[in-house]
């Protein structure tokens, strides 16, 4: 039997008397590409925390590869790139390195020498975005699309089966924009990593994904890709 | 100069500031880095309420400092999360009860004296070996702690959210680094003195975010610094027989006011490639 990735079953979500989603459902597959749209404050970035586990939904559950969120163990398994993930401290003093290599704490166990093997990991993440010579630097004299660039290495340097993006390419430059979604399409389709990925960027919804989700006054329905333009 | 160091209490004292000096930038670091400098403040008054405890029901102070500033901790910890959105609030209300809480206990222990003093601006002849015991074994559950979970409170200090998503238990990791944190504090007090504990977390780490090039370099770097203060500042005020702890902390903060003038001169950048 085939279990979904994701299962997310009749979510509601209030902030106070605010309702943001109203019993939605979405069951994603191994090998989507999915991508989530809707206008701002409809509740995209919302629904992600709450498939993540950073937001208790009042009602619903959320299924991980079958398992129950607050049973899940595997995180390895889990990819995330926030939306801003570039509006951290600044003046943080930690290196590229430093920064990727927190992902791979649960891999590295207790104790801070990090092996060889994981420090090719960590090469193999930044040639991917091209930032491999940036690997000493301090993460906040970069600029912010380099810095979006070592937030999307970070979410792969733990070989994820699935990554929740959110707005991912804001503040990227057009070129290494369409680089960027080579590589997603390369980790789709080769790798057969799943993706959600919540855009505003209509050219990537036309050509890349292969499913499209329309957030909307507190529902989420499947929509045909054509019809996205429309609203 | 070293001959002084032929005294009992000299090594005591300098066996007790060098472990400080080890353990205050380990924990500092964290601390300034998560913008909660005000916490050393905090757990410190909370522990002088312990020690106060301590000399009114005629028990070891240290004892008194450490569960006082435990519980300290604890509480901060759980009102952090009824307002989740001013870490600092809860920090101030735990310091306003310990001050209050230690003010009561010294009245009732009537023991506005000069072990008191001691406590209060740390002192050179007052460590026994009995401090020193119990200064060894924190400092060691501190740096084991610190090594063990290095990468874990460098993540949760860098983004708590993205570490919660790898997996990492990120409100158990921050209840006890705050513990952590409780012991530094106890640790340190006997030297550094519980005025000016917080100091010493903090100020070492502020001089070498000036200059660091990494994370790992920002915290050796500290203690270098914290030891240089230490070391220098016990035979300073040994010989000019002043209070330790306000010594090594001048000391402390004069350092950091070279490196901001030499790094604005521009002499003083460590390369970084
Ligand atoms: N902490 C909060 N407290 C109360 N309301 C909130 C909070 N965070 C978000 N909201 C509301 O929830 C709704 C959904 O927000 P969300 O961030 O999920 O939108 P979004 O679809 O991701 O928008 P965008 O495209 O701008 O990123 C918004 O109307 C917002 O005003
Ligand atoms: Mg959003």
């Amino acid at each position: 039997m085939d279990i979904n990735v994701l299962s997310a079953q009749n979510i509601t979500f209030n902030y106070g008397s605010n309702t943001i989603l109203n019993n939605v459902n979405l069951q994603v597959h191994k090998g989507d590409f999915l991508g989530l749209v809707g206008s701002n404050g409809s509740g995209k970035s919302t629904f992600l925390k709450i498939c993540l586990g950073l937001i208790k939904p009042q009602f619903g559950n959320i299924k991980l590869f079958g398992t129950d969120i607050d049973k899940f163990k595997n995180w390895k398994d889990i990819g995330y790139i926030p939306q801003k993930a570039t509006a951290f401290n600044q003046s943080f003093p930690a290196t590229v390195e430093e920064i990727i290599s927190a992902n791979l704490c649960h891999k590295l166990g207790f104790g801070s020498i990090i092996k060889k093997e994981n420090k090719d990991k960590i090469d193999e993440v930044l040639d991917i975005v091209g930032m491999k010579e940036y690997k000493k630097r301090l993460i906040g004299r970069l600029s912010g699309g380099q810095q979006q660039r070592i937030f999307i290495a970070k979410s792969l340097v733990s070989q994820p089966k699935i990554i929740f993006m959110d707005e991912p390419t804001v503040g990227i430059d057009k070129k290494s924009e369409a680089g960027f979604y080579d590589l997603m399409e390369y980790l789709n389709k080769s790798k057969k990593i799943t993706l959600v990925m919540i855009t505003h960027d209509f050219g990537a919804i036309l050509n890349r994904v292969n499913r499209v989700m329309n957030v909307a006054e507190g529902r989420i329905f499947e929509t045909d890709k054509s019809k996205v333009f429309s609203n | 100069m070293f001959e002084v160091l032929n005294y009992g209490f000299m090594q005591r004292a300098f066996m007790a500031g060098i472990l400080v000096a080890l353990i205050c930038p380990l924990i500092g670091t964290f601390i300034v880095l998560r913008r909660l400098s005000m916490i050393g403040d905090t757990l410190s008054h909370a522990s002088l309420a312990g020690i106060a405890a301590g000399m009114a029901g005629n028990f070891y102070p240290l004892w008194g400092a450490l569960i006082f500033s435990i519980a300290a901790a604890l509480g901060v910890e759980r009102l952090r999360r009824s307002f989740s959105q001013y870490a600092e609030l809860s920090i101030s209300i735990v310091l306003s009860a310990s001050i209050g809480l230690a003010v009561v206990l010294i009245s009732l222990a009537k023991s506005f004296n000069a072990d008191l003093m001691s406590y209060l601006f740390g002192s050179i002849i007052a460590v026994s070996m009995k401090d020193i015991h119990m200064i060894s074994a924190l400092s060691i559950i501190i740096i084991l702690s610190v090594y063990i979970f290095y990468k874990e409170f460098l993540y949760i200090s860098f983004d708590e959210e993205g570490a919660a998503i790898s997996g990492i238990p990120v409100t158990a990791l921050n209840i006890y680094f705050t513990v952590l944190t409780a012991m530094t504090i106890v640790v340190s007090m006997r030297i550094v003195g519980i005025m000016m504990v917080s100091s010493l977390l903090v100020v070492p780490v502020a001089a070498s975010l000036q200059i660091s090039t990494s994370f790992k370099n920002t915290m050796l770097l500290s203690v270098l610094f914290a030891l240089f203060s230490v070391v220098s500042g016990l035979f300073t005020s040994y010989y000019l027989d002043l209070a330790p702890g306000g010594t090594i902390v001048l000391i402390s903060v004069l350092l950091l006011i070279i490196i901001i003038i030499m790094k604005k001169i521009g002499s003083f950048s460590l390369s970084y490639r």
